[in-house]
């Protein structure tokens, strides 16, 4: 039972450290802006195209990794200030609209770029490297992404809960209005944000793509629909929430497509039903029941209207 | 607003009909985008060395100038009739392609309703070409394809449980893993099938699936998007299995993704490098002054099957232009199910579905430390 | 802006708009009898009507309602398969249905049948979906749709239900638009309708939506998108006009799924992905989020631009000698995002606006502005 299962879970909680750690910048994005950055899974795909670029320049690994980071950080900062700023009084579906018209324009971007070929990302060494625990053989990298994950976000959440910035990014969450009234730099704290999300998508890209090392204008979308439906199941806005959600999400998709086996050793089924069809969609489906049981999800905070 | 489109247009008709004269236009309708946007660039490939080969042909007692058109259909279903629809409204005499079964059956219909021929490269599923008369194909079909590999899993292998995996809505995929599990049933083994999302990466669990059931072959006909990464997780899963594919792995960008590794590929396809030396030769020195071509052919210089395919549909159509006697669709539609032609990848003959008659493939598995394609077998099915 | 008040009786302007429709009608029927049937043109006329009425479905809720679904492509995708799956040829199931022995369904509904049995399922569901979704707010309720688009492609594609669905194989060879085509005994086409007619049911589909906007219901929706809780404190009760215009964007967008197989002459679930969800939010955005005159003319800007006037820009193209720069495959994407990008940035209202066809003619007759928003 255990040896049928634990190959599954180990996946799942690789793949669920790397949906964490986007769906971090979902939500903090999300809770000062009120915005659904749907640009931000493309800009994780940007970052792997950029790795995959530079690597092929010739320039060393131990140098690529750092400036990946960086220039993924200045992405994120280029489209919050494009993009979203001149739209910050209009509706909120405008900028929305306008997060969907920069994923659009990233994926056909990279897509013009790569020639529609898919991009082989560089080998890293030791992270590449297969180990085995408990009788399963994975990459090292498997093991590194969870630690990695807990690690950051223990840094990030002492960031907002010690920092002054920390203190801004909590006002300016609060009440928009206000935080501006007190003296505080608005746009600087939104770019921050910005930076911070997308810097924690590109460690992700890096974990990610030494996993699954294609690299095409659409790797982006699915994961970051993932993360992004992640942090919705967690309660956006939410950092803890968006961890626990994502590895919830990595663990049950990954669950999901060895269902039949397992099921079948398990002697609940006669015989597979193809139930691995419906990895991705169980993901909606787990989002759809939570929302509908707590609108807010597992760790959101009550709102109330404000008539 | 719409009269003027109108006008407009009638004026760009009159206009690229006068500019017609003196070249033949063949239509190249090729993904050069998507998941099979690879594979489909290696087989334009093909068509681009034999169109620099021979970049004229004789019709009718006239030279023409072959013009190749081109129009991506994106590896998707939804975007190929309207890139078909740019093709018949170029003009072309001829359509090659396309590279996935499932796309030019969706693009189909407009040439049929335009009375232009299409030629299929490498699409093996046997809803191309069944039940019309205007679609025929240079390669072998799929259920010949899933046969050979079923048989070879069997005999060869000594396999008798497998494990087949395919892409969801996937025409070719879903084709030949039917076939392969009719054929594998048949000569006793059991088969579990799975299918995955477009645009799954992690294929960890499908291959702990495998493992799951105690597997001795994972066939896997994906397109070279899914199955390089699926060789690569097998090698860090470090599996016991070998991986089973067919036409679409055979692409040096797979065989990269298993050289330095111990997972075993093997695979049946069209052409095996050396089989033609004179046509390997002029390619690879084609590749070697063209930078673009070397990029679309992942950066080296190993030919894949389907460059040598779309080499041999080239000339097939040249053949038929010929034949004709005319640039006019409908004649070279009249006259292709009586062409022949001795190609590289050897003799190409219609039957009345307007199948190419082929009962041999090529047998070829990766070598792990080179990271080359090795011959091991051509194989026959009666 | 609010301009429905002034609409009770026809209009000079009202009637000049439905001369204006007519005579495109008029020249599209002429153009298809001169015009090589094969020309761009018509492909995009087709392409163009199909998301003309998808859109404007999509406007009613987002537009209309202020309901942020994404869920378009889900019953686009119900639409189709319900389509095709009722209109395949008998004779032909052995052949689409090659894996499931000709599937369990084997009968024949005549195309209009399906059609509007492809709007009703579409609708059925969307009753069912909508139970849980519309109780969701903004953001959460975009997110869910787009969550049941995505399970729906995926229960269509599940092998279980292969018999009905063929699973993740496609449906292909049910009544096209081309079969509208009026032939004689030799097979020859008499008279060409393939490009009108389905401009005729996407107009005619259209026009139900208007007239269900300038209703009492449709001034209700309007009241809910400015204000819900001024409307419901006014009376009108949330949930149920919610869920009703829920359903009946849904009606039409199942309708446009149908349309859109006949298009495309074969149908996968495969290609209804939030890809195309998010391409017909954008047409609703270039038209003008709340107005139907704007969906419909983005939709054939939209639609001619991307397959048809960009096309160049994938091509190497030459001035005497001179080889254009950047232009390869892809550039012609590059190019159309950009432009998207501008409008969504710079051009908030998008080409219309809130404005409807008469309000132009309307400012025009006036003189004083003379149709500021119209170009």
């Amino acid at each position: 039972m255990w040896n049928t299962i634990f190959p599954y879970l180990l996946t799942g909680i690789s793949v669920g450290g790397q949906y964490a750690l986007i769906a971090i910048g979902y939500t903090m994005v999300y809770g000062i802006l009120r915005l659904i950055n749907f640009a931000h899974g493309d800009v994780f795909m940007v970052a792997g195209i950029v790795m995959v670029y530079m690597a092929a320049s010739g320039m060393p690994l131990w140098l690529c990794i750092p400036l990946v980071l960086i220039v993924t950080a200045l992405v994120g900062f280029l489209i919050e200030r494009i993009a979203y700023k001149p739209l910050r009084n209009a509706p909120r579906m405008s900028a929305m609209i306008s997060a969907i018209g920069v994923s659009y324009t990233l994926q056909n971007l990279v897509l013009y770029i790569t020639g529609g070929l898919n991009q082989l990302y560089p080998t890293i060494p030791w992270i590449s490297d297969s180990v085995t625990i408990f009788g399963a053989t994975t990459k090292m990298v498997t093991v590194v992404t969870p630690v990695l994950t807990i690690l950051l976000v223990v840094a990030l959440v002492a960031l907002i809960n010690h920092t002054k910035i920390g203190m801004a990014m909590r006002a300016v969450s609060r009440d928009f209005e206000t935080s501006q009234l007190m003296g505080i730099k608005i746009n600087s704290v939104i770019s921050i944000t910005f930076v911070i999300g997308t810097f924690l998508a590109g460690v992700a890209s890096v974990l990610y793509f030494t996993n699954y090392t294609t690299v095409i204008q659409t790797s982006g979308a699915m994961p970051g629909l993932k993360a992004f439906v992640a942090a919705v199941f967690g309660g956006i806005g939410s950092i803890p929430g968006a961890v626990v959600g994502a590895f919830i999400i990595g663990i049950a998709e990954n669950i999901i497509k060895g269902l039949d086996i397992i099921l079948f050793k398990l002697g609940v089924i006669a015989a597979p039903i193809g139930l691995a069809t419906f990895s991705d969609a169980f993901t909606f489906a787990l989002l759809i029941v939570i929302l509908a049981v707590k609108p807010t999800g597992l760790f959101g905070e009550k709102t109330t209207d404000k008539v | 607003m719409k009269k003027v489109f109108a006008i407009v247009l009638a004026m760009m008709l009159v206009l690229s009909a006068a500019a017609m004269a003196e070249s033949v236009k063949i239509g190249v309708f090729e993904p050069a985008s998507g998941d099979s946007g690879a594979g489909g660039k290696q087989e334009m490939l093909g068509m681009q060395y034999a169109n620099k080969e021979t970049p004229t042909v004789e019709i009718g007692g006239e030279t023409y100038d072959v013009e190749l058109i081109y129009a991506d259909n994106g590896s998707d279903t939804t975007k190929a009739p309207s890139a078909a629809n740019t093709l018949v409204d170029a003009g072309v005499s001829v359509v090659l392609g396309s590279y996935g079964s499932g796309v030019s059956i969706a693009g189909s219909d407009i040439f049929k309703n335009a009375n232009i021929p299409a030629i299929g490269v490498t699409c093996t599923n046997p809803q191309v070409t069944a039940g019309n008369s205007h679609y025929f194909r240079v390669c072998f079909l799929d259920p010949f394809q899933g046969t050979v590999l079923a048989n070879y899993a069997s005999k060869e292998l000594g396999a008798t449980v497998a494990y087949t995996l395919g892409e969801l809505g996937n025409d070719y995929d879903q084709g030949l893993c039917t076939y392969f599990k009719q054929a594998f049933e048949g000569l006793g083994g059991t088969v579990m099938h799975e299918d995955f999302p477009t645009g799954t990466a992690d294929f960890n669990s499908y291959l702990t699936n495998a493992a799951g059931i105690g597997a001795q072959v994972f066939f896997c006909p994906v397109s070279i998007a899914y199955s390089t990464q699926i060789v690569q997780q097998a090698a860090s899963q470090n599996v016991a299995f070998p991986i089973l594919g067919s036409d679409t792995l055979d692409s040096n960008v797979v065989a990269n993704a298993a050289k330095g590794t111990n997972v075993q590929v093997i695979i049946t396809t069209f052409y095996q490098e050396g089989a033609a030396p004179e046509f390997d030769e002029g390619f690879k020195a084609w590749l070697a002054e063209d930078s673009e071509a070397m990029t679309n052919n992942g950066g080296n210089d190993m030919i894949s099957a389907v460059s040598a395919m779309g080499y041999d549909a080239y000339y097939t159509a040249l053949e038929a232009l010929k034949a004709a006697g005319t640039t006019d669709s409908k004649a070279v539609m009249d006259t292709l199910p009586s062409v022949t032609y001795d190609g590289v990848s050897g003799h190409i003959e219609f039957d009345e579905t307007g199948d190419a008659i082929r009962n041999a493939a090529f047998i070829k598995k990766i070598n792990n430390e080179t990271g080359d394609w090795e011959f091991v077998a051509e194989q026959t099915v009666d | 802006m609010n301009n429905s008040l002034n609409k009770k009786k026809a209009d000079s302007a009202t009637i000049i708009s439905a001369v204006i429709v007519l005579l495109i009608y008029v020249a599209v029927f002429v153009a298809e009898q001169f015009i090589a049937p094969t020309s761009m043109l018509f492909t995009v006329l087709k392409k163009g009507a199909t998301y003309a009425l998808v859109a404007v479905s999509m406007n009613l809720l987002n537009g209309f309602t202020g309901i942020f679904s994404l869920g378009q492509a889900g019953f686009m995708l119900i639409g189709a398969y319900t389509y095709g799956v009722f209109t395949i040829p008998v004779a032909e199931r052995l052949n689409v249905y090659q894996y499931y022995n000709g599937g369990l369904v084997q009968f024949v509904l005549p195309w209009f049948v399906a059609m509007l049995l492809a709007g009703l399922v579409a609708a059925f569901f969307a009753f069912l979906i909508g139970m849980p979704v519309l109780r969701l707010k903004s953001d959460y309720l975009a997110i869910a749709s787009l969550g049941f688009a995505e399970i729906i492609r995926a229960v269509m594609q599940w092998d279980k239900l292969g018999p009905i669905t063929n699973g993740s194989n496609m449906l292909r060879l049910f009544p096209a638009f081309n079969d509208f085509n009026i032939k004689n005994a030799d097979g020859q086409v008499v008279v060409y309708l393939s490009t009108l007619i389905p401009m005729l049911i996407a107009g005619l589909c259209i026009g139900v939506i208007i007239l269900l906007i300038n209703s009492t219901f449709g001034r209700a929706l309007k009241a809910i998108r400015d204000d819900e809780i001024a409307a419901e404190a006014m009376g009108i009760r949330l949930a149920s006009h919610k869920r009703l215009a829920f359903c009946i964007s849904s009606f039409f967008a199942g309708v446009g799924g149908a349309m859109l197989a006949m298009y495309q002459t074969t149908v996968q679930a495969k290609g209804f992905t939030t890809a195309m969800t998010y391409e017909i939010l954008l047409i609703v955005v270039i038209g003008g989020i709340g107005s139907v005159t704007g969906s419909c003319l983005s939709s054939f800007l939209f639609v001619a631009a991307s397959e048809w006037w960009l096309r160049f820009l994938d091509q190497k193209q030459m001035i005497g000698d001179f080889e254009v720069p950047l232009l390869r495959n892809g550039f012609r994407l590059v190019v159309f995002s950009i432009i998207i990008m501008i409008v969504v940035l710079f051009f908030r209202k998008g080409i219309m606006g809130t404005k409807e066809l008469p309000d132009l003619i309307r400012g025009i007759g006036k003189k004083n502005k003379k149709g500021a928003t119209a170009k």
